[in-house]
């Protein structure tokens, strides 16, 4: 209770400051508590984003990745600090930071079409005619590549293109940071290749803000402009943060001889594996 | 294949950019080759004889059993002492109950058609109301951990009251036999729809939760779009059994309250010694009894496409 008042001053204070991030996540501490035992997930977590900005989240499983994003999208609520985005608080989940989920999470008795016209419907209900919203709905089928899918439901299309819809959706809600919760995780490498190449071509396209949690320190290097490495829990906090300044757009095999690739492949690797090697308590 | 795999070639060999479209169509091809499309469905001729060989495999069986109780039964009750009435007596001595199931001679000598039609009038009334009171109490349940706590021990001592139980005490609040019949329907019925439909919402995904939160769907909203497609397959559970308890209680019902029922009528067979009308009145009850719940189970089949195979 202290600490959500401790929060709502923090916000006002920051709020005055001039100059801020598009994002900004400002000494964010998050603590669950179940059973009488408080466990301390995020420790002052701080990290401002820019607008048009693609982030990578890396670190061992258990280190709060989840959680911290969870607590951009709303889901969850910080402990104490505060994340605003455009100087506005963060604190219920909204169509503005769209998910999307690790396990795709398209509602099974909808069609492709219909799980992606319920995020267009819900969100421009008020500014779009209905030619206009399924016009928009085709229109993030097609970045995805999924038009020819669009009658069929989720239990008949392959992962690779649920994850594909589940993207489209989130990019139908227009928002203003797309969230990314290991959307390959459950992926094979070659799909996983190839939706990591559609994800950049249409950031490169749409030039939205994004955030990605990963274990992937390939993909980390290959989709970043930053990645944000994050220590073993409990009490996470941002390790350190890595700028990868490769030009773009990226091909995936020219990079695998550039110099600069490989240079930033083996600070994300010497960060996890050796100053921060996984611990069993952790988990 | 071949097609799809020479525009492929071609964008993986040309170094320089493609015209968009023929890149944007290789991307595509590339896409659905790469990703495995689950075969194309059986024709509808092929699954048509399919079904009609399984009919017969199924039927067969259930024939020769039901003709070797019928002969058991026969033997069995043809003794002159017998006191059951034997399948040939039942046929000569209600044969017009059985061939003729809609005659009308007079106000209470119908055919056992319109008594079954009366008494589904009835329990589609009863049953209707268990059904939508029934979800809306199981969704209140299954979504609110107050009311969770609050309703179900009531519940739970509610359930086990027998059907009959409720009679005496509808006939005394209704002071009339019709709604008094179709609340002891409503009050048996609405249990299994509440139980399982709470158990159906406690149990939607996080993930479809997650989902209703980021477009913050409203209430109703959430209610349609998420919760009722969600839970489908445990209320439709809830009202499979729902349909069949009801049809159980109307018999007994309609037994007390009297009219034009088919419960009523074994009541009446039974104080004139027609026992013979009573055994093609059970036959009936249990024939039609037997469709609501196919019935109720295909609806639930339709509704429930593609939720259970998330």
């Amino acid at each position: 209770m202290i600490a959500r008042v401790d929060a709502k001053s923090h916000t006002e204070s920051v709020t005055m400051r001039p100059g801020r991030a598009f994002l900004n996540i400002d000494h964010v501490d998050k603590t669950f508590a179940r059973g009488g035992v408080t466990t301390e997930v995020l420790k002052d977590v701080n990290l401002t984003i820019d607008k048009g900005e693609f982030i990578s989240i890396i670190g061992h499983s258990g280190c709060g990745k989840s959680t911290l994003l969870n607590l951009i999208s709303g889901l969850t609520n910080v402990t104490a600090g505060a994340i605003l985005l455009e100087d506005r608080e963060v604190n219920a989940p909204g169509p503005d930071r769209a998910v999307v989920f690790q396990n795709h999470s398209l509602l099974p008795w909808l069609t492709v079409y219909d799980n992606i016209k319920l995020a267009v419907d819900k969100v421009f209900s008020g500014t779009k005619s209905k030619v206009e919203r399924h016009d928009w709905t085709m229109h993030n089928l097609s970045l995805v590549q999924m038009e020819h899918a669009k009658d069929k439901r989720p239990s008949e299309i392959s992962g690779g293109m649920k994850q594909r819809v589940g993207i489209a959706r989130a990019l139908a809600m227009e928002p203003k940071v797309l969230l990314m919760d290991e959307p390959f995780g459950a992926l094979d490498a070659l799909t996983r290749a190839k939706l990591q190449e559609s994800v950049m071509e249409i950031h490169s396209r749409l030039g939205n803000t994004a955030v990605m949690i990963t274990h992937d320190v390939d993909e980390a290097v290959l989709l970043s402009d930053r990645i944000v490495m994050m220590t073993n829990g409990p009490a996470a906090c941002i390790g350190e943060i890595l700028k990868i300044d490769l030009p773009r757009p990226r091909q995936r095999l020219e990079l695998v001889s550039d110099p600069a690739y490989i240079a930033a492949r083996e600070a994300v690797l010497r960060f996890l594996y050796e100053r921060h090697s996984y611990v069993e308590s952790a988990a | 294949m071949s097609a799809a795999a020479v525009k492929l070639k071609l964008v993986e060999t040309h170094a320089g950019p493609l015209p968009p479209r023929v890149a944007a169509v290789a991307a595509a091809e590339h896409v659905r080759k790469a990703e495995a499309v689950p075969p194309a469905p059986t024709k509808p001729a092929v699954v048509f004889a399919r079904w009609i060989g399984r009919g017969i495999a199924q039927a067969l069986p259930a024939l020769i059993v039901t003709l070797v109780l019928l002969l058991i039964w026969e033997l069995a009750c043809s003794g002159p002492k017998a006191s059951l009435p034997a399948p040939s007596k039942i046929w000569m001595e209600s044969r017009d109950l059985i061939t003729q199931p809609f005659f009308v001679n007079g106000p209470q000598d119908i055919g056992l058609g319109w008594r079954i039609l009366t008494s589904l009038q009835r329990v589609a009334i009863g049953f209707g109301l268990a059904a939508i009171v029934g979800v809306l109490m199981g969704a209140l349940v299954g979504q609110s951990q107050w009311a969770m706590r609050g309703l179900d021990p009531i519940f739970q001592v509610l359930r086990t009251v027998p059907p009959l139980a409720w009679l005496p005490i509808s006939l005394a609040a209704f002071r009339d036999s019709a709604p008094s019949a179709i609340f002891v329907i409503f009050i048996t019925a609405i249990w299994p729809v509440i139980i399982n439909t709470a158990v159906g919402i406690r149990n939607i995904p996080q993930d479809y939760r997650n989902v209703a939160a980021v477009l913050r769907l409203n209430h109703a909203e959430f209610f349609w779009r998420i919760m009722i497609p969600s839970a489908a397959p445990y209320i439709f559970t809830g009202l499979r059994i729902g349909i069949g308890l009801s049809w159980l209680a109307i018999v007994a019902a309609e037994m007390l309250t009297g009219g034009v029922g088919i419960g009523f009528f074994i009541w009446d067979a039974w104080n004139s010694s027609k026992l013979s009308d009573i055994v093609v009145a059970l036959i009936y009850i249990g024939v039609v009894g037997f469709v609501l719940d196919r019935i109720v189970a295909a609806l639930g089949t339709l509704a429930t496409r593609g939720t259970a195979a998330a």
